[in-house]
């Protein structure tokens, strides 16, 4: 019987020298994976235009209906995304959502992609409301802010083509 | 089809056997039997022209020896079928006995994807923006009937403007027209206003607007309906919503007395603060009202229901000023002033509330308060109770008049007063019905009628007198030209459906018009035992047009100082409107409800005279609104349940599309909660329940519930948006087709009216002006919809070149009538009768017959100004 005392002891005297596993969260974050599926980005073009054109097929394929999406059009004096028309109003209830990533799916554009932020929480129901402007990536360095004005005839299409417009 | 009921056809598709009428397409005898044969540019109620190609089927005939005139028989004994060497089109091969075809082969099949691979050869695909992206018919038949992949290089698709405004109201995307030609075939068929048209051949073929302003047409929505792609949408509507996000609610069009079925699809705006709001509005199905067509002044005028503007809380006026109060501080303030001067208190409603409304405002005054002085604010049309006597039978339906039968329009500009009622008389001319239209001035329904009289200002009722004697067979009139000729189609009709207006009439000139009318209806036709009158009889009658869109339920539930509830002549008649403006300036009035209505503002009554209290309930802050001393703030239609009763006496129901503004409560409501305070008894909680007490009280409308007017029954043609047979995004009518009130010809025909011995002319020395109606007159309701700004009409005077020879056309002029001067902008033209101007789009406008009026031209100085 000392004998499996010991061996325990031994076990338990082993552990003290190795390094532990946990990690110290918040001190500590881990890198997530790349297919980690966090809170959503709404991507811009290098040009800053936003690549979301307000067709609200993420809401439509959001089995939780957290997504809101009003779409407006875009004028060369005011030009949100490169095709005719854009989102005015978004917003997804953080709440609601069940990070199932079927927006992504949806979008027609790769406007919107499941980042990596995870560390959501809110002291309120309404702050988990997130709007376009929370929702929108910085602009890129050589962008610039939307509305742009752009030169008439540049963007003819309704849906532009997917490689970054000039 | 009902003309060639009693000859049918047998024929065979996909092995069911079915009969149907001759004359019937293959593609609707398909449709009878459930099986999809997809179309795009095949309409049911545009003529076929089979370009689209995708109905394409199989079809084989009966093989006749021509020896003998027999069926060839196979060895088999079965009949020999010729399939010919290809494929027909379904929309423009008619039954014939024997026939069988054969929809889902597979060259059949091969034939509709290859068609659909076709289409979208130039199609752009942007189906994530489009508005028509999730009812669409391309999309919907390409999933079903499409190739998976496309053979064409999407790289060489041709490209074309996406954006190409047809006018302000329509919006054209070029490329994705698959040049199915509906919309030209409707205006062209349909609407009688060919202001589009193809242009191009080819690849390059596109549609273009010649009109200026473009797309001039008042039915240019419905082309964006029944629009099978996403060429056409209402800039109204453009990137609105997905239409998988609108939540369609039933409802009336409020604007006219035809009573269009409509559908207010409702969606939440971040835009209104949250709020749901009206997206858009499309025709619902009601084949006996408007089948699938509304105006657009029914389609885009509903932006006041949403308006920031709306009253959203009972005010009282405290030291001078309207001030917010609760609603029970109003209420007992209103009940308690009203019955403070109970003996000299009146009611004034406006035309457009609902049922419901005017039978609690009818019982307020006559039992809350013991006073009959109620009114509409204003009448141009008189003839209710003759309405009720000899209106179009129950069970009518204009679809139904065809060759033999008579429409007779009578001072009245159908096209602008109920657009609808004259698209349905146009295409009964079409279908060759006699249409006779008697007006001083040129209408819209000339070109279609058999029989347009002119007649001279003033010689209105002498006209219509002249008619009806000529009509009669007792008289033994007999006389040539134009009235006789019109008198003899009337004779002739089998069925007789006459309108009549009150362009150029005064009031008391409209009743005896309406009785004159009626005594036409009266007139015995045949011999002996065989006579018959019109009236009382299914598809005949008379339909006044009233100028607002429940006038008649006004009538029936009586809103008039003669007649109570249900026509019942009252012992001792109240005031009248007229008399009630005047009670309210000399003092004989002390207290004034007034309901939906703005007097002051239509020039009706000037101020508030000496009335010590004024109350006002309504949507909006208006002139007499501002005078009041307690506003109550109402409901809009879009808010609330109701139901109105058309000018063909249909009752039918309306549903709540959006939440009330602001602490808004239902007129009924409102005028329930004043009656408890006078003792009336607790009000009813629901709008269900007030039509229950007034179909109990009211015996015309004895056998309807809430439950009967949403009854409906299978409509023909099958039209609906989720069809693989696609009528357009008229909506299913699934929420009640409405219920007609018989009129007493129905059940007896009555005597024939008494009529003053000869109508005197109206004396007529010197120049006159008729005002004439439009369909966008300026107004509070209208003014609300920027989009309509161009189109809404200008003050103008319309002259005789005879009579303009001082005034060019277009320039500025001041017309005086009576006491009041309008600026309005002079139009000459040859069709104006000489001696008469016609005074268009001038607001608050009263029809008052031929009224003497100066015409000159405004100085510069005051032109200077204001601009």
């Amino acid at each position: 019987m000392i004998g499996e005392i010991l061996k325990g002891m031994g076990t338990t005297l082993k552990h003290l020298f190795i390094p532990p596993v946990t990690i110290q969260y918040p001190e500590v974050e881990r890198p997530v994976r790349d297919r980690f599926k966090g809170r959503h980005e709404l991507k811009r073009y290098d040009n800053g235009l936003e690549r979301c054109i307000g067709c609200s097929l993420c809401a439509a394929a959001c089995p939780a209906d957290a997504i809101f999406v009003e779409a407006a059009e875009n004028t060369d004096e005011e030009r949100y995304s490169p095709g005719e028309r854009y989102a005015s109003t978004y917003e997804i209830n953080m709440l609601r959502c069940i990070f199932c990533g079927y927006c992504e799916d949806a979008c027609p554009t790769q406007a919107i992609v499941l980042e990596h932020d995870y560390a959501l929480s809110y002291y309120d129901r309404a702050s988990a409301l997130y709007t376009k402007e929370m929702l929108l990536v910085d602009i890129p360095v050589n962008g610039v802010p939307t509305p742009q004005t752009t030169r008439p005839g540049t963007f003819t299409r309704s849906i532009p083509d997917m490689e970054n417009p000039k | 089809m009902s003309d060639q009921n009693s000859v049918m056809v047998s024929l065979t598709i996909d092995d069911k056997d079915i009969s149907v009428p001759k004359g019937t397409l293959v593609v609707e005898a398909a449709k009878l039997l459930d099986t999809e044969i997809p179309v795009f540019c095949y309409h049911p109620k545009l003529e076929s022209i089979g370009a689209c190609r995708l109905c394409m089927v199989e079809i084989g005939l009966p093989v006749i020896d021509r020896a003998t005139g027999e069926k060839v028989l196979e060895a088999d004994g079965s009949v020999k079928l010729n399939f010919g060497k290809g494929q027909v089109t379904s929309c423009t091969t008619v039954v014939s006995e024997g026939m069988v075809v054969r929809t889902q082969t597979d060259g059949v099949k091969k034939t509709r994807a290859d068609m659909l691979e076709f289409l979208l050869t130039s199609h752009p695909l942007d189906c994530p923006v489009c508005d028509k992206g999730g009812e669409c018919p391309l999309q919907d038949l390409t999933m079903t009937y499409g190739h998976d992949t496309s053979r064409m290089d999407f790289q060489d698709k041709i490209r074309l403007d996406k954006r190409v405004p047809l006018g302000e109201l329509i919006v054209l995307d070029k490329e994705r027209c698959i040049q199915c030609a509906r919309c030209i075939r409707f205006q062209d068929e349909v609407a009688d206003d060919p202001v589009i048209e193809f242009h191009m051949r080819g690849r390059r073929l596109e549609i273009v607007t010649f009109s200026d302003p473009g797309f001039d047409s008042i039915w240019g929505g419905n082309t964006t309906d029944i629009c099978p792609v996403g060429a056409l949408t209402t800039s109204d509507f453009r990137f609105g919503a997905r239409p998988w996000e609108l939540n369609p609610v039933a409802s009336i069009c409020s604007h006219c007395p035809v009573g269009c079925n409509i559908t207010m699809d409702t969606r939440r705006e971040a835009a209104s603060g949250g709020r749901r709001v009206i997206k858009r509005i499309s025709p619902r199905q009601n084949e006996a009202v408007n089948e699938i067509w509304i105006c657009d002044k029914g389609r885009f005028v509903h932006h006041f229901a949403d308006a920031p503007d709306r009253l959203t809380h009972p005010l009282v006026r405290r030291d001078g000023r309207l001030e917010p109060v609760s609603w029970d501080e109003a209420l007992d303030f209103v009940a308690g002033k009203l019955q403070q001067h109970k003996a000299a208190v009146a009611g004034i409603a406006g035309g457009r509330l609902s049922n419901e409304d005017y039978f609690e405002f009818q019982r307020l005054f006559r039992e809350g308060l013991g006073s009959g002085n109620i009114d509409l604010a204003e009448r141009r049309l008189a003839g209710g109770d003759v309405v009720a006597q000899v209106g179009i039978a129950s069970g009518s339906n204009l679809l139904d008049l065809k060759k033999g039968d008579a429409v007779l329009v009578v001072t009245a500009n159908l096209h602008e007063e109920s657009p609808v009622w004259w698209l349905r008389v146009k295409q009964a001319a079409d279908r060759g019905a006699n249409v006779v239209v008697i007006n001083v001035c040129e209408t819209r329904l000339d070109k279609h009628a058999t029989h347009v009289i002119r007649y001279a200002p003033g010689q209105g009722l002498k006209t219509v007198s002249d008619l009806l004697a000529l009509a009669r067979v007792d008289t033994g009139t007999t006389g040539e030209g134009d009235l006789a000729a019109a008198a003899t189609a009337l004779m002739e009709a089998q069925n007789l459906v006459v309108f009549y207006g009150a362009e150029g009439l005064t009031y008391p000139e409209t009743d005896t018009l309406a009785r004159m009318l009626a005594n036409l209806l009266l007139l015995k036709q045949g011999e002996g035992d065989d006579a018959k009158a019109h009236a009382g009889r299914v598809n005949n009658g008379l339909i006044p047009v009233w100028s607002y869109a429940n006038e008649q339920g006004a009538w029936d539930l009586g809103i008039h100082p003669a007649y109570g509830p249900a026509y019942k002549a009252l012992a001792e008649p109240g005031l009248s409107a007229a008399d009630i403006y005047a009670g309210v300036d000399d003092g004989s009035l002390k207290a004034l409800f007034v309901m939906g209505a703005d007097p002051v503002g239509d020039g009706l009554m000037n101020g508030r005279g000496k009335l010590s209290f004024l109350v006002v309930q309504e949507l909006f802050m208006s002139e007499t609104a501002a005078l009041a001393d307690v506003v109550l703030p109402a409901q809009s239609w879009a808010e609330r349940e109701g139901t109105f009763t058309s000018g063909e006496r249909r009752v039918q129901r309306y549903y709540p599309a959006i939440p009330p503004m602001g602490e808004a409560r239902p007129d009924w409501q409102i005028l329930a909660q004043i009656g408890e305070r006078a003792g009336l008894g607790k009000p009813l909680i629901a709008a269900s329940l007030a039509f229950k007490e007034l179909a109990k009280a009211v015996a015309l409308y004895k056998d309807m519930t809430y439950q009967t007017l949403s009854r409906v029954e299978q409509q023909w043609p099958i039209i609906s948006s989720t069809e693989f047979y696609y009528g357009g995004t008229a909506h299913i009518n699934s929420q009640g087709l409405g219920q007609q009130w018989a009129a007493g010809a129905e059940s007896g025909v009555p005597a024939p009216y008494d009529l003053p011995a000869e109508p005197k002319p109206t004396s007529v020395d010197g120049f006159r002006i008729v005002r004439i109606p439009a369909l966008y007159m300026p107004g509070t309701l209208i003014n609300h919809t920027e989009l309509l700004a161009q189109r809404v009409a200008r003050p103008t005077l319309y002259l005789n070149p005879t009579d303009a020879v001082n005034f060019a056309d277009g320039e500025p002029l001041a017309v005086t009538v009576g006491d009041e001067t309008f600026d309005v902008e002079a139009a000459v033209s040859d069709s104006v009768p000489a001696g008469l101007g016609l005074l268009r789009g001038v607001p608050g406008a009263r029809l008052a017959g031929f009224e003497p009026a100066t015409v000159t031209r405004r100085p510069v100085a005051e032109l200077v100004a204001a601009a």
